[in-house]
């Protein structure tokens, strides 16, 4: 009896919650497990030649933060107010009307204040005001100001690693401010202290170095394509013949790695490959490259450098092998880097040709300055011209939805071409509720690096809101698949499918294409690509 | 009057205020949006709880049917199972319907029969606590096994596929002869 608590208060205080009363400044932050990820691996920082490499843990009391730190994040926010006009008018203009507070998908899924857009910003806009306005060094906390503290860099860090730069929040910003590129700051400034998340850091530097996230080197990459084209012989009965590396090719592809080397992105990779195969009698000259074997960049959220030197490989490759143009597979931010910053950070590509398909001659003169094509672009324009042959039904255990990238949509203004396609391979598709897709796409939860296995619990919550949609639809119209154009909606979304819609599983756009062409020479197809009987088939 | 009718009668009010008690475990910013934004798809969290706690107490007034149960907690459990709260955090919400109808109930003479009722209608709150703990369990178990076999399932099975794995031979004859 001993053990019992003396009065039955002392345990009944420990249970009740009542969340803090208190402003946000002087709510502490506490990093909880589940909600961030491990620290980046200093070989990886070190290879990429970004400073303070160290072993470190977020959990512990000492960063072990260079002595000069925040004269460091000074100078840093500093060059940055004078380099990019946005961040400084994104420092002054907001008036905190609340239009973002509760369109950001970490905030409707955490409960957690500090992932309001507003709120999130506000953790930086503190110090601006402190270091860097009149009235913030004058009246102090009155006027909104805090210094930087270890405190205040810890709450930062948590924060901005839970934040996606998914840009829902600046669809609804009367001012236009885009959250996506203060949360860009914040890790900008990170990483000139050594305090990137492994998930990012890695992939960076493995894409560096050896070509892409996984650090797959180009005869292993070369040998899992060459299984996939095995596996469709198997399917199809017809032997695909891709070319890698090739001098002299119209088109270069690049895809992002995981649709190569994980599932379910794989099947989309073996559709890229039977769509080429279909179209080479057509005169289409297409290569893939085992050097520019990435099209994701993890640099994108590392620094604007680190996004340059990821990016310019693709163009050296394209410059390399003397294509025309490059043909982009089902990626989400290679779009957002490729849409708006390439043309100013590595552009122009005039060594490149205005893109031109070869198939239907349309002109894809959106992609002149960039030289890059979207493949639902590309195949959108060969279906309305009508030059692939598809049998719908094959697709007809499918009941299908589609989950707006945040970077394709917001960042690049695809909305219809994806659909068109889906909905000329497959008889059943459905749409979530019109505030769940196109521009006001929720995230997958997991964007921007964020889809590491240790975070598991913040990329639940942040993909609550997207889940809660297509469970919407799985309850209404039985829809078993979610379809998505991004590599990293494909690696995160069967997680969070798994928690929150069992029975939903997802897929490319270009898997579905594979399974509804009718390939010349075919044998009688019974399975799809992921061996699964085809309606009708089933033994 | 019998104790269901009397709840029956109050019904609204009693899941209003059970709404708000859930609600206010969250930060007030916080709150302050999952009362007042109606829409379903804004608002997964409010909307979820305001529609299961519903439920709860039909279920509570009516047969008690453990499959309309589950399916109804499940979703809020799911919910704060990965959010910011301890376990008996997350589910203590479901014992707070105990003060909510005594606190409705206290201008009312309480017999005996009431008393009996009363005891009894506790009771059912139990079993769905208890429900609620399996389900947080479930919850929680769900997640160490995404986080375990997430990249397994995903790259693992590729590599595997495509025959890139040399697996162990199936006989012993090679490691006996090391």
């Amino acid at each position: 009896m001993s053990d019992l608590p003396k009065n039955n208060n002392e345990l009944i205080e420990k249970i009740d919650y009542n969340p803090s009363q208190k402003g946000w400044m002087d709510t502490p932050t506490e990093i909880r497990k589940g909600m961030y990820c491990y620290a980046s691996n200093p070989k990886s920082v070190e290879y990429i030649g970004l400073p303070n490499a160290r072993q470190w843990n977020p959990l512990d009391d000492d960063w072990k933060l260079p002595a000069n730190w925040k004269e460091i994040v000074h100078n840093a926010f500093k060059e940055r107010l004078d380099r990019f006009r946005s961040f400084k008018v994104f420092m002054d203009i907001c008036v905190r009307c609340g239009a973002c507070a509760d369109k950001c998908h970490f905030f409707i899924g955490t409960g957690d204040p500090k992932n309001m857009p507003v709120l999130r910003a506000e953790l930086l806009r503190s110090v601006y005001r402190n270091d860097f306005t009149t009235a913030g060094k004058i009246f102090g906390k009155v006027a909104g100001a805090r210094e930087l503290t270890l405190d205040v860099l810890k709450e930062w860090w948590y924060y901005f690693f839970q934040c996606t730069e998914c840009r829902r929040c600046s669809v609804f910003c009367p001012y236009g401010i885009d959250t996506a590129e203060i949360t860009i700051m914040a890790r900008e400034i990170f990483n000139l202290l050594g305090l990137n998340i492994d998930w990012i850091a890695t992939p960076s530097a493995n894409c560096y170095r050896t070509g892409n996230h996984l650090g797959i080197q180009p005869h292993a990459y070369k040998e899992m394509i060459e299984f996939f084209v095995d596996d469709i012989e198997e399917k199809t009965g017809v032997v695909v013949e891709p070319s890698f590396n090739k001098k002299g090719a119209d088109i270069l592809f690049i895809t992002p790695s995981g649709d190569v080397f994980a599932d379910p992105g794989t099947y989309t990779a073996m559709g890229y490959l039977m769509l080429f195969h279909y179209l080479k009698e057509q005169g289409l000259n297409i290569t893939w490259s085992t050097y520019a074997s990435e099209g994701g960049n993890f640099g994108f959220f590392t620094s604007h450098e680190m996004m340059k030197r990821l990016n310019a490989k693709m163009y050296a490759e394209a410059k390399r092998l003397g294509v025309k143009w490059i043909l982009g597979g089902e990626c989400g931010h290679m779009w957002r880097v490729i849409t708006q910053y390439m043309e100013t950070m590595n552009g122009p590509a005039d060594f490149l040709q205005n893109p031109v398909s070869p198939i239907t001659g349309t002109k894809f003169e959106n992609a002149n300055s960039t030289k890059m094509v979207h493949i639902s672009e590309f195949t959108a324009d060969l279906i309305y011209h009508g030059k692939l042959k598809l049998d719908k039904s094959r697709n007809d255990n499918q009941i299908v939805t589609f989950h707006d990238s945040c970077n394709p949509s917001r960042g690049m203004g695809m909305f219809e071409e994806p659909r068109y396609v889906i909905k000329n391979t497959c008889n059943r598709f459905y749409e979530m509720p019109s505030n769940t897709i196109k521009e006001q796409t929720f995230c997958c939860g997991s964007g921007s690096g964020l889809n590491a296995g240790e975070d598991m619990e913040l990329r639940m919550c942040g993909g609550l809101p997207r889940a809660n949609a297509v469970k919407h639809v799985h309850d209404k119209f039985g829809v078993n698949m979610l379809a998505t154009i991004c590599a990293i909606d494909r690696a995160a979304l069967p997680a969070l499918m798994n928690y929150w819609v069992p029975g939903v599983d997802v897929t490319g756009v270009t898997e579905l294409v594979a399974n509804a062409l009718i390939m010349p020479g075919e044998k009688e197809r019974t399975v799809n690509l992921r061996d699964e009987p085809l309606p009708g088939m089933e033994e | 009057m019998k104790l269901e009718e009397l709840l029956e009668q109050k019904k609204k009010v009693i899941v209003d205020k059970w709404f708000d008690i859930v609600v206010d475990t969250y930060p007030t910013d916080t709150s302050r949006f999952l009362k007042s934004q109606k829409n379903p798809f804004s608002n997964p969290v409010g909307n979820t709880t305001q529609k299961s706690l519903a439920v709860l107490m039909d279920e509570l007034l009516g047969k008690m049917d453990t499959d309309t149960i589950n399916s109804f907690l499940d979703p809020i459990i799911r919910i704060r199972a990965i959010q910011d709260f301890t376990p008996s955090r997350a589910v203590s919400f479901l014992f707070s319907l105990k003060e909510i109808i005594r606190d409705q109930l206290k201008d009312k003479d309480f017999n005996e029969t009431i008393l009996i009722a009363l005891t009894q209608f506790d009771r059912k709150i139990d079993l769905i606590a208890m429900a609620g703990f399996d389900i947080y369990m479930k919850c929680r178990e769900k997640i160490y096994d995404i986080k375990a076999n997430e990249e397994k399932n995903r790259t693992f099975k590729a590599f595997e596929r495509a025959g890139l794995i040399k697996e162990l031979p199936d006989n012993k004859t090679e490691s006996q002869l090391v």
